[in-house]
């Protein structure tokens, strides 16, 4: 295993909530990335963000781990929740904001500001 | 190019409604949307699972810069 796959493991498994996205929360440079971003604000996920354009290593090396061939991704407590359409879909339908309460707790909403980490 | 996302997923769903949109007319943005009797008791993810499974081919080759998916079960 690379040190970089190592990384993006440490990222799925140790933060809350992670979004592996094309651009920042700030720059967003993807249409689906934006509407994961967008669903997961709605349910006042504290989102950890990791932008996967720097290094096309960071996408090959995720979807290995994974298994799912698009970005953006989105885990909660190392679980893979989907793509765009099934976060957005599970927003609308309130499933997402009773993973989050079950994963997290019920006060999930004040646990942390959004935030961007690097890898590689 | 959308015929032929059509039919991959006719294969992998056979008998199956199957639909695939080009999105923006430029061959490589898609809303595919599969109902089938497979889907039924399975999570998203694993449903969503099975189309890129169907698709990946283009999925790999680059052919599809952007997919949207829209699953849904008989039961």
């Amino acid at each position: 295993m690379t040190e970089l796959r190592d990384e993006i493991k440490g990222i799925i498994e140790g933060e809350d909530v992670a979004l592996f996205m094309k651009g920042t929360p700030q720059m967003v440079m993807c249409g689906n990335s934006h509407r994961a971003l967008e669903a997961l604000r709605r349910a006042g996920a504290p989102v950890t963000a990791v932008d996967i354009l720097p290094d096309p290593r960071i996408r090959e090396e995720l979807s290995a781990l994974s298994g799912w061939p698009t970005i953006p991704q989105v885990f909660v407590r190392g679980e893979l929740v989907g793509g765009a359409d099934i976060v957005e879909e599970l927003e609308q339908n309130g499933e997402l904001e009773r993973t989050l309460s079950e994963k997290l707790g019920p006060d999930y909403r004040g646990a942390g500001a959004e935030r961007v980490v690097a890898v590689a | 190019m959308t015929q032929r996302l059509e039919s991959l997923l006719q294969e992998a769903f056979p008998g199956d409604e199957v639909s695939v949109e080009d999105r923006t007319g430029g061959g490589d943005h898609f809303q595919v949307s599969v109902t089938s009797a497979r889907f039924d008791g399975l999570s998203l993810v694993e449903q969503h699972r099975l189309v890129y499974d169907a698709l990946a081919a283009p999925l790999a080759d680059g052919t599809i810069h952007e997919l949207r998916i829209s699953t849904k079960g008989i039961a």
